[in-house]
């Protein structure tokens, strides 16, 4: 096994859809690396991928000129990954999504990235840094949860 | 960066002789497969049953799981039946715990799949 406890590795995304899956590529190669089962790279693929096009949707506003950062930490037990944008963050957290709803028309059928992103990793954040005028998701998978 | 999404439309016969339609979906399913995805969908029948089919998709986010909503909305209002069949074990889990299971069975294969129509 590759060693990665204390490594970081940065990705530098354009604000552009479809990117996501650079990031997505990024994340399951460390994770991998890590030792995480092939069934928690796929949860971090997808949760990755929805907070990169989240990023590059609302935080960027499709702005080619901003970029998306992607930075993942590696320790002994954890993987975390932020992804930072330039947008003003969230103001408060959307309902779960209603499948009810949606289905009747009465829901937007959209908006169930925070909804997977928060299903699928150990531990997630939206932080608002006004000092730097950036925001950012910081997403956690930790080694031990098979264990559990 | 997006794998373009192509869909193919077949015609198999489900377990009582009907007709059924399958919908093949390849690529990835995203923002970027509205046209090919409910292109598809608008051509098929608001009466018989229908089969999407995934075994040739890779990625699917939460724009494309969103197209599919959509597919299950038309489908609802006539009470078209809707079945499921080729996602992989994650997004099995994906689509169940969206709801998505709720209106449209998710099934391994097709002919499992075709058999609950």
């Amino acid at each position: 096994m590759t060693k990665t406890t204390g490594t970081s590795v940065e990705v530098r995304l354009p604000s552009r859809l479809g990117f996501e899956k650079v990031a997505m590529g990024t994340a399951a190669s460390v994770a991998a690396l890590m030792g995480f089962p092939p069934e928690r790279i796929e949860d971090l693929k997808t949760a990755v991928a929805e907070a990169c096009i989240n990023a590059i949707e609302h935080g960027n506003q499709l702005n080619e000129k901003l970029s998306v950062g992607v930075i993942l930490s590696a320790s002994d037990h954890e993987l975390e990954v932020k992804v930072v944008d330039n947008g003003s963050g969230i103001s408060k957290q959307p309902p779960a999504p209603d499948i009810d709803r949606k289905v009747h028309g009465e829901e937007d059928p959209r908006g169930m990235g925070m909804f997977l992103i928060q299903a699928l990793v150990d531990e997630a954040e939206w932080v608002h840094d006004s000092k730097d005028s950036k925001s950012y998701v910081r997403l956690v998978i930790r080694l031990d949860k098979e264990n559990e | 960066m997006q794998a373009e999404t192509k869909t193919t439309i077949d015609r198999v016969a489900g377990a009582n002789g009907a007709s059924i339609s399958v919908l093949r979906f390849t690529g990835d399913i995203s923002s970027t497969s509205k046209d090919s995805v409910l292109g598809a969908w608008q051509t098929v029948g608001r009466t018989g049953p229908v089969l999407l089919d995934f075994s040739k998709v890779e990625y699917i986010n939460s724009s494309g799981i969103a197209l599919i909503i959509q597919m299950l909305m038309e489908a609802d209002k006539t009470g078209q039946k809707v079945a499921i069949f080729g996602l992989t074990p994650h997004f099995q889990k994906v689509f169940t715990m969206v709801g998505i299971s709720k209106y449209a069975g998710l099934h391994k294969d097709e002919p499992t799949a075709a058999a609950t129509l």
